[in-house]
């Protein structure tokens, strides 16, 4: 899931002073979980912003262009009435809205990370989109997302007992959790294999099958 | 066996058991208490580590800095070189620049997250990590290449060592950690500060089997307030109540001149005596003396390690 959060109130009023009427694109999938950009949040913002407002909808999943089609389509009239959108969904939701709608988008959250949910309140960053998944090999735990420097092979000096030093020895080390986790496989030949340098050039990823 | 390219190397195969101290250019553009502190070093260590933004705050190049102790002490330097702040391609160019004006000793390391520094919002780079370090400087100088294949013209002449936390719990992971880098061809091990001679025993003996000498670190506090710091914001370090004691019971005293005295003996007696220890019990190829501010004490402790191991033979 991508996890979100809320710009103050304040910030997203400041930013839609300029404009005469906004519309409001709430998230239907991600944001609605972590009750950032789901209905209540959408109707929430579209009572305080007031007589500006001309309208808000919750797109199932506004990072896909399809759904955005057939979720705006029957408040085509009021987006068409705005002069910029707020988006309440992450950064890929918010910037296709704005290739959907062509109008100026105001992020009304920021973007997180891709985590793990517990409960609300808990959220997780267990990816980072590496494009080269390796936790086979440590253990099912993601050292891009979870070791502070996404280190490759084995903790740092900066580990006490199990824990990180980045953020004061509050959050596991992911490669003492990593080596527990391969030792309990009986896999710690894998914990010892030597990772080389990996692919960190990390260009702009577009996917178009023709 | 691979050709020696520094005193560090060259002393430590021959059997010589080593001392080296450390250096931290300070956020500076002046280097002459740098000079200063590694001339006053030189007299007694082999080699002196030069350190890399320590805690991941902003100061002067520890290559330029290396180069300058090097030239105008007439100090051998251990250059450490950290992961945090530059990618491959920064660290081959500054390898290269090392080989190039004579640095033959860096000390890889990942260093310190730049949250926990003086420019906290400092991207962490982390392109590699300490273990393809390792390799990097192993292409370099074995192969003549970069990470990449590339060609270099020239000789690289670097001796790459590595670091060690024998405090580390669990030590397991740190040792499975340790071994690989040995398989990668790290020359030696340099390790964090240790007080308690039970915890290096354990250390030396995990590591034995490895073929890569260790210099065991030391860190001698010139007082208790120092030692407490240390105690408390360094993690990574186990000082003991023992030591703790033993330096508030040498400060207990009115005569401000004589406590100085007593704590530089009290230091002196400790660590000489812990080091030949070692030296008798288990195989170590010298001591790295690190301080805060604690210069004097490398002398002393180099000389009371050296008359504890004469009398020992006599």
């Amino acid at each position: 899931m991508i996890i979100t959060k809320k710009k103050p109130f304040e910030t997203i009023n400041e930013s839609i002073k300029p404009f005469k009427r906004v519309f409001i694109v709430g998230c239907g999938t991600c944001s609605t979980v972590c009750q950032t950009g789901g209905e209540a949040q959408a109707k929430e913002l579209a009572e305080r912003i007031g007589g500006k407002c001309a309208g808000y909808a919750v797109v199932e999943s506004p990072c896909d262009m399809r759904v955005l089609r057939r979720d705006l389509a029957p408040k085509r009239a009021e987006v068409d009435s705005a002069d910029a959108i707020v988006a309440l969904c992450c950064g890929a939701g918010a910037q296709s809205t704005a290739d959907f709608t062509g109008k100026t988008i105001i992020p009304g959250l920021d973007t997180l990370f891709i985590g793990k949910i517990e409960r609300i309140g808990s959220f997780y960053e267990r990816c980072r989109a590496c494009t080269d998944c390796i936790i086979l090999e440590t253990g099912g735990i993601c050292p891009y997302s979870r070791c502070a420097k996404g280190l490759l092979n084995g903790p740092c000096g900066g580990q006490v007992q199990g824990k990180c030093e980045v953020g004061g020895y509050q959050r596991d080390c992911a490669w003492v959790l990593a080596y527990n986790a391969l030792k309990k496989q009986e896999r710690l030949d894998v914990f010892k294999k030597y990772r080389p340098p990996a692919d960190r050039s990390r260009k702009p990823q577009e996917i178009v099958t023709r | 066996m691979r050709e020696a390219f520094s005193r560090l190397i060259s002393e430590i195969r021959s059997g010589k058991f080593v001392y080296t101290g450390e250096i931290a250019p300070g956020k500076t553009t002046r280097v002459e208490t740098l000079i200063e502190s590694a001339k006053a070093l030189g007299r007694h260590v082999v080699a002196c580590n030069v350190t890399d933004n320590p805690r991941a705050r902003a100061n002067m190049s520890s290559l330029a800095a290396s180069i300058a102790v090097q030239e105008r002490a007439g100090v051998e330097a251990i250059c450490q070189m950290t992961a945090r702040d530059r990618n491959r391609i920064a660290l081959t160019s500054d390898l290269l620049g090392a080989s190039a004006l004579g640095v033959r000793n860096v000390l890889v390391m990942s260093g310190d997250h730049p949250s926990l520094g003086d420019n906290p919002s400092a991207m962490p780079v982390y392109d590699l990590d300490s273990a393809q370090m390792v390799e990097l400087v192993r292409r370099m100088v074995d192969d003549g290449t970069d990470l990449a294949g590339n060609r270099i013209d020239g000789k690289v002449r670097i001796h790459v060592g590595v670091t060690g936390n024998p405090n580390a719990d669990p030590l397991e992971v740190e040792i499975a950690k340790l071994e690989r880098k040995a398989q990668l061809g790290a020359e030696f091990i340099q390790t964090q500060a240790v007080f308690d001679i039970e915890v290096a025993e354990r250390f030396l003996e995990a590591v034995d089997g490895f073929g890569i000498p260790v210099l065991i670190g030391i860190l001698p506090c010139r007082s208790s307030r120092i030692a407490e710091q240390i105690a408390k914001n360094v993690p990574g370090i186990r000082v003991p109540e023992e030591y703790l004691g033993m330096l508030r019971g040498a400060e207990d005293l009115n005569d401000q001149a004589s406590v100085e005295e007593r704590v530089d003996l009290m230091n002196e007696e400790y660590f000489s005596g812990m080091v030949s220890e070692l030296r008798r019990t288990a195989r170590l190829a010298g001591v790295h003396i690190m301080g805060v501010a604690y210069g004097r004490i490398v002398g002393r402790i180099a000389d009371g390690v050296e008359r504890k191991m004469s009398c020992r033979v006599r």
